[in-house]
C-alpha cells in the first residue's frame, strides 16, 4: 500500500514537471498582458530541439538550454506579432501551435529520414541526479526520491523563483503594472514592449524546459504529438491557479494526480472502469475547474490586448 | 449610388489583397523549407498543383478534400462573427461522425431517400450539442470558449474510441470479431458519387457532399446577412455592450452561435462518414479538419464565400501534399505553408505598415 501511494505520488511530481515549466512561463506572460495560447507549440519546438541536440552534442544539459532558447525563439513570434504587430493574439497563438507541429516533423524527417518518432537516446535526464542520491537511503519515503529526474526540482526551484521574482522584486512590480494598466505603467517611465518582450521571452524558455523535460526527462525521444495537449492544460492550470505561481503549482499538481491514477487504474483495482474515461479525467477536470472551483477567477486587466503607444 | 458601388469594390479589394498577399508569402517561405530537402520549389509546387488540378479526377480528389474544409470554414467563421474563437471545430466534426455512424445503423430500415438526410441531419446535431456545452459555460458563467473547446477535443476523441469499441463495434451489432472500426454504412446510406453523376470525374471518390457544402456556404451567407438572427450574431460579435444596450440578448445569442457553428462542424463529420470513410476508426488523434478549418475561416475573412475559396486552396494544399511526398519532398512543408499563412494574416498589420516603413526607410536615407 506504501510502495504505491509513494509510485502514485512520484509519478504525479513527474506528470506534473512539464505542465509547472509551462504555467509559470504563462503565469509571466499573462501577468505583463500578453496571452500565450502558444505554449503547446513552443512546448513541442523544445521536445524537439532537446533531442536533435543529443544527436550532435552527447551532452543533456546543453540540450536542455537549447531546448530553452529554441523556445525563446518560437515565442518571439508570438512576440513581434501580439506587442508590435498587435494581433489577435489567441489567433497567432493558434498560428504557431500549427506550425511549430508541422515544422518539427519537418525537421524529424530532415535529420532521421523517417516520420513518427526519432531515435531513442541514450545519457539523457530520466535518473534521479547523483547529488540528490544520498536521499534515497531515507527510510519509507526513499523511494520516492528514485522515481523523480532533475526536471522535478528544477520545476519546484522555478515556482520558488517566479514568486519572488514577481511578487518580491521591482522587475515583478513592473510586470504587474504592464499587465494591469499599460498605459499608467508607460507614464512613470517603464517601458511597456520592453517588459512584455522580456516575459513572452521567460515564457518561451520556460516552455522550452518543459518540452525538454517531456523528451529528455522521460521517453528519450521525440515523437510527433508528443505533447498532447499539455500546453492548453498548463493554461488552463494557470487560470486554476489564478495566475499565482504558487496556485498554478498546486493545480499542475492536481492535474498530474488525474493523469497518475489513469495510469495506475490496474493496480488500483479501476480496470472495470473503460480506459477512455480514465484518459478523460484530466481535460473534464480542466472544464469543471474553470466553470466551478475557480469562482470568479481575475485575469490581469490589460491581458490580450495590444498596447498602443499613442492613442489616447 | 455609383459611390457606394465604388465603395463596395474598395472594401473587397482590400478584403483580398492581404489574404493574397499572405498566401504568396507563405509560398516563398515554403519554398526555402523545400531547397533545404535539396528539392527545387518549382518541381514541388508543379507536382502540388499538377497533383491536385492536373486532371479531372485529380481535382475530384481536390474537391473531395475541399468539402469538409468548407463546413469547417464556415462554421469557425459563424462563430467568429459572434466573436467567439470556436477550436473545438475538431470535436464537434468527431461528434459529428460518430452520431452519423450510430443513427445509420440505428435508422437502417428507412428508405435510402430518407436515411440520408435523416443521418446528416443527426451528425449536425452531434456537432451542436457538443458545441452547446461551451456556448453554455461562455454564457453563463463567462468561461473562455477556448480552453473549454480544446479540452471538449479531446474527450470527443475518447468518447467517439470508448463507443466504437464497444457498442458501435460490428463484434456487438453483427457479431463478428472485435475490429478497431465501428460497424459499416448500408449501400443506401452513402452519399452519391460525382463520377455517377457526371464519368469526367473518374476514378475520383469525390460525392455530391460538396454540392452540400456549397448550399451551406449561401444559406449561412443568408442568414448572416440578411435575417434578423444574423445581425444579431454580428452585433454581439462586433460589440457586445452595445448590442445588450439594445436589447439583443448576448448570452442567447453566444449559445446559439456556437449550436450553428458546432452543426457546421458536425456536418463535416457526416458527410465525410457517409461520403468517403463509411465507418469511424479508434484513433490516436483528432483528424485535423477542425485545426485546418481556422486557417480557412481566417483567410476567408470570415466571409461565407470566402471561405468557399480558401477552402478549395486548402483542399488543393492538402490533396497536392501527398503528391509531393511521392516526388520525395516532406509534405509537412505544406503545413508549414498553412501556419505561415496565418501568422502573416494575424500579422496583417504588420503587413499593411511594410510600405509605410519602407517609405520612411526612404525618407530617411534621403536625408543622409
Amino acid at each position: 500500500m506504501v510502495a504505491l501511494i509513494i509510485a502514485i505520488i512520484a509519478s504525479t511530481l513527474r506528470l506534473a514537471t512539464p505542465l509547472i515549466f509551462a504555467s509559470i512561463g504563462g503565469v509571466f506572460t499573462e501577468r505583463s498582458g500578453v496571452v500565450n495560447l502558444a505554449l503547446e507549440g513552443i512546448m513541442i519546438m523544445g521536445a524537439f530541439a532537446g533531442i536533435l541536440s543529443m544527436k550532435f552534442v552527447d551532452n543533456p544539459w546543453i540540450a536542455v538550454l537549447f531546448a530553452m532558447f529554441v523556445g525563446v525563439l518560437t515565442s518571439l513570434i508570438l512576440g513581434v506579432l501580439a506587442i508590435h504587430g498587435k494581433a489577435d493574439q489567441v489567433i497567432a497563438g493558434t498560428a504557431i501551435n500549427m506550425l511549430a507541429a508541422s515544422l518539427s516533423a519537418y525537421l524529424l524527417e530532415m535529420f532521421w529520414h523517417r516520420s513518427g518518432q526519432t531515435d531513442p537516446m541514450r545519457n539523457t535526464l530520466t535518473q534521479n541526479p547523483d547529488i540528490f542520491k544520498p536521499l534515497e537511503q531515507i527510510p519509507v519515503i526513499g523511494d520516492l526520491f528514485r522515481g523523480l529526474n532533475p526536471f522535478v526540482y528544477l520545476a519546484l526551484l522555478t515556482v520558488a523563483v517566479a514568486y519572488y521574482v514577481i511578487f518580491k522584486t521591482p522587475f515583478g512590480l513592473r510586470i504587474r503594472a504592464v499587465g494591469e494598466h499599460p498605459r499608467a505603467a508607460d507614464t512613470v517611465g517603464i517601458n511597456v514592449y520592453k517588459i512584455r518582450y522580456i516575459c513572452v521571452s521567460i515564457s518561451g524558455a520556460l516552455a522550452g524546459l518543459a518540452g525538454a523535460s517531456m523528451s529528455l526527462g522521460t521517453i528519450s525521444l521525440f515523437r510527433e504529438g508528443m505533447t498532447s495537449g499539455k500546453g492548453f492544460i498548463a493554461i488552463a492550470a494557470m487560470i486554476f491557479g489564478k495566475w499565482h505561481p504558487v496556485g498554478a503549482l498546486l493545480a499542475c499538481l492536481f492535474f498530474g494526480f488525474c493523469e497518475s491514477i489513469n495510469i495506475n487504474a490496474a493496480t488500483l483495482g479501476l480496470s472495470s472502469v473503460p480506459q477512455e474515461f480514465l484518459a478523460m479525467i484530466p481535460y473534464i477536470a480542466t472544464i469543471l475547474a474553470l466553470a466551478g472551483v475557480v469562482g470568479k477567477a481575475v485575469a490581469p486587466k490589460a491581458s490580450g490586448q495590444p498596447y498602443e503607444k499613442d492613442r489616447r | 449610388m455609383a459611390r457606394t458601388q465604388e465603395n463596395k469594390m474598395k472594401i473587397l479589394v482590400d478584403n483580398i489583397k492581404f489574404p493574397l498577399l499572405s498566401i504568396f508569402l507563405a509560398f516563398i517561405v515554403g519554398s526555402v523549407f523545400i531547397l533545404m530537402t535539396g528539392n527545387s520549389p518549382l518541381n514541388a509546387y508543379g507536382a502540388l498543383f499538377g497533383g491536385s488540378l492536373g486532371s479531372m479526377s485529380r481535382f475530384g480528389e481536390t474537391l473531395l478534400k475541399t468539402t469538409p474544409l468548407i463546413f469547417t470554414g464556415l462554421s469557425v467563421a459563424f462563430a467568429f462573427r459572434c466573436g467567439l474563437f470556436n477550436i473545438g471545430a475538431e470535436g464537434q466534426f468527431v461528434m459529428g461522425s460518430l452520431f452519423t455512424v450510430a443513427s445509420a445503423y440505428i435508422f437502417r430500415d428507412l428508405p435510402g431517400f430518407l436515411l440520408i438526410p435523416v443521418i446528416l441531419a443527426c451528425g449536425a446535431i452531434g456537432g451542436g450539442i457538443w458545441a452547446a456545452i461551451p456556448g453554455f459555460l461562455k454564457a453563463k458563467f463567462g468561461i473562455h470558449e477556448v480552453i473549454v473547446t480544446i479540452m471538449l477535443n479531446y474527450v470527443s476523441l475518447f468518447l467517439s474510441n470508448f463507443f466504437v469499441r464497444t457498442s458501435l463495434n460490428p463484434s456487438n451489432l453483427q457479431g463478428t470479431e472485435v475490429k478497431a472500426y465501428s460497424v459499416m454504412l448500408l449501400e443506401k446510406a452513402r452519399l452519391p458519387l460525382l463520377s455517377d453523376i457526371a464519368p469526367v470525374f473518374g476514378s475520383s471518390s469525390a460525392h455530391v457532399g460538396i454540392f452540400i457544402a456549397i448550399f451551406c456556404a449561401i444559406l449561412v451567407w443568408f442568414v448572416l446577412f440578411k435575417t434578423t438572427f444574423g445581425y444579431e450574431i454580428r452585433s454581439v460579435g462586433n460589440n457586445p455592450y452595445g448590442a445588450e444596450y439594445g436589447g439583443i440578448s448576448v448570452a442567447k445569442n453566444i449559445i446559439s452561435a456556437m449550436v450553428v457553428s458546432g452543426m457546421l462542424a458536425g456536418l463535416a463529420g457526416a458527410t465525410v462518414v457517409s461520403g468517403l470513410t463509411f465507418k469511424v476508426d479508434q484513433a490516436s488523434a483528432t483528424p485535423q479538419y477542425g485545426f485546418t478549418g481556422i486557417a480557412v475561416a481566417l483567410v476567408g475573412k470570415n466571409h461565407p464565400l470566402g471561405v468557399l475559396a480558401s477552402a478549395l486552396l486548402f483542399g488543393i494544399l492538402s490533396n497536392g501534399a501527398r503528391k509531393m511526398q511521392i516526388a520525395g519532398i516532406p509534405q509537412e512543408v505544406v503545413g508549414i505553408i498553412q501556419g505561415v499563412i496565418i501568422i502573416f494574416i494575424a500579422g496583417e498589420v504588420i503587413l499593411r505598415y511594410l510600405p509605410e516603413f519602407f517609405k520612411k526607410l526612404k525618407t530617411k536615407k534621403e536625408v543622409a
